[in-house]
């Protein structure tokens, strides 16, 4: 990885992903670092009623506090939070979630997109998004978005994705975005500062 | 903005709804019609009776299922309405009801537990279109699979399409179910209790209001709920942090309190 790629600040991670995605997170969760001190938020889909399932796999797996995001909640740095099954999840000016069940976006709810466009609205230049694994597009629309507003874009590198349509097509599409191995995540996500208010 | 026009010539009230949500309602919306300039949309939503009808169709999520939740309808079978089975008479409110799927359900349970006849179910809507329709009882029948999977889940044995008969891609609901039910508009934010429930239902509403919002509709369901009546949200919903949460009891694991 090249230095010059690092950003100066992360007000908040956010990770998309669809299928094959799961395999990634769980490789990544035992290597992150208990230090981290932005609040990173999950967006994955999958069939509703599992929803205590990936936090369980995902809790047994780091010291980072686990939790489905709840409406209203405020987003704490240094806690991951999972969008829940079947509702999209936004996030507000004043940096609490709202959760919205309207209609499916690319044929998903939670949809990567949504909550995409919705962070770079309010974390602007401070928000890093993943986008991982997937077989549909989900995603790519937002992390546009994300790129437009200044925040960092980071794209799985297809050749290690289960199913490489997804970051396929976030890579054709966007410029700039960084394209990282799987086995590269965890270092990439651990060597992003926070955002300090000077 | 463009709310606050809405407030002043409409009526309706939105300022309170969860920003990042209504927010992406209109700009969708903006984008759907086409409009030259926002300036423009926002004029036409202020002087046109008729866009405006529109726009609080599309504003307003009127997604909705049957049995959405299978769980909360086996705790609506099992341990609420059995209660309520022994009262002489139940009035039932489902508030934001949609285009009342959710009301259907529910009816559909009474009537398996002998209850039908004994219930009047209150169902309300601030959209009018979509009262509209949930009086027809008429659903696409390509979601009825869904919904049959959902009910038998939810713990009913019947066979699903009995309720139902189907006419090209609709289903339409029996008769017996809606002649249960009262159709009316009622807008949470602005209008008052108008009745003493046993049991209300108000589901994925209230994730649209911010948190104060939210607390003055708990305060309307108050008025509107008899003692030891039951209070039902939905699934991402809470009672908990309401100043009066207390004197409600909740029921096990799903999102049921019972007022004390
Ligand atoms: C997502 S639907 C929920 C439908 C159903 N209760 C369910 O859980 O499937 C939300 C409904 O709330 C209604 N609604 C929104 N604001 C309202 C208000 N201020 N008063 C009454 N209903 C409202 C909408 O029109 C919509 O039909």
């Amino acid at each position: 990885m090249e230095e010059t790629i690092m950003p100066s600040k992360c007000k908040a991670l956010i990770i998309g992903g669809s299928a094959g995605s799961l395999d990634v997170l769980l490789e990544i969760f035992p290597l992150l670092s208990d230090e981290i001190d932005f609040p990173i938020i999950l967006v994955t889909h999958r069939k509703s009623g599992n929803d205590a399932l990936l936090s369980d796999l995902l809790r047994s797996r780091t010291k980072l506090k686990v939790n489905e995001a709840e409406e209203k909640d405020k987003i704490q740095p240094g806690n991951v939070y999972i969008a829940p099954a079947d509702y999209h999840l936004l996030i507000e000016e004043n940096e609490t979630f709202s959760l919205d069940y309207s209609e499916k976006v690319n044929y998903s709810r939670p949809s990567i997109d949504v909550t995409f466009h919705s962070a770079a609205e309010v974390f602007k230049d401070k928000l890093v998004c993943i986008l991982l694994s997937g077989s549909n597009a989900d995603g790519v629309a937002g992390l546009k978005t994300v790129k437009s507003s200044g925040g960092l874009v980071v794209i799985q590198n297809p050749k290690t994705a289960v199913m490489p349509y997804m970051p396929q097509q976030a890579a054709n599409e966007i410029e700039g975005g960084i394209i990282l191995n799987a086995n590269e995540m965890a270092e990439f996500i651990n060597k992003l500062y926070s955002y300090k208010t000077s | 903005m463009l709310l606050s026009d809405v407030l002043e010539t409409h009526g309706y009230d939105f300022l309170e709804y969860s920003h990042a949500s209504i927010k992406r309602r209109i700009i969708r919306l903006y984008a759907l019609d086409n409009f030259v300039s926002f300036a423009e949309f926002r004029y036409t939503v202020k002087t046109d009776k008729q866009y405006f009808k529109r726009f609080l169709e599309e504003i307003t999520v009127n997604v909705t299922e049957m049995f959405r939740d299978p769980n909360f309808y086996k705790a609506l079978r099992n341990d609420v309405l059995p209660v309520l089975g022994t009262y002489p008479f139940i009035r039932i409110w489902v508030a934001g009801c949609s285009t009342g799927e959710e009301a259907y359900s529910l009816a559909i349970v009474l009537k398996e537990l002998n209850l039908l006849q004994k219930s009047l179910i209150y169902a309300t809507d601030i959209n009018p279109s979509v009262l509209e329709k949930a009086k027809k009882g008429i659903f696409p029948l390509n979601y009825l699979k869904g919904y049959s999977e959902n009910y038998v889940q939810s713990g009913g044995a019947k066979d699903f399409s009995s309720y139902y008969t189907a006419n090209y891609s609709l289903a339409k609901f029996d008769e017996t179910l809606n002649s249960k039910m009262i159709f009316s508009t009622h807008n949470l934010v602005s209008d008052h209790s108008f009745n003493e429930f046993q049991l209300i239902l108000c589901r994925n509403v209230l994730i649209y209001f911010d948190k104060d919002l939210q607390h003055k509709v708990f305060q309307l369901f108050d008025n509107s709920l008899e003692k030891l009546g039951y209070l039902a949200l939905g699934s991402k919903e809470s009672l908990d942090f309401w100043s009066r949460a207390k004197e409600y009891r909740r029921l096990k694991t799903e999102k049921i309190w019972r007022k004390l």
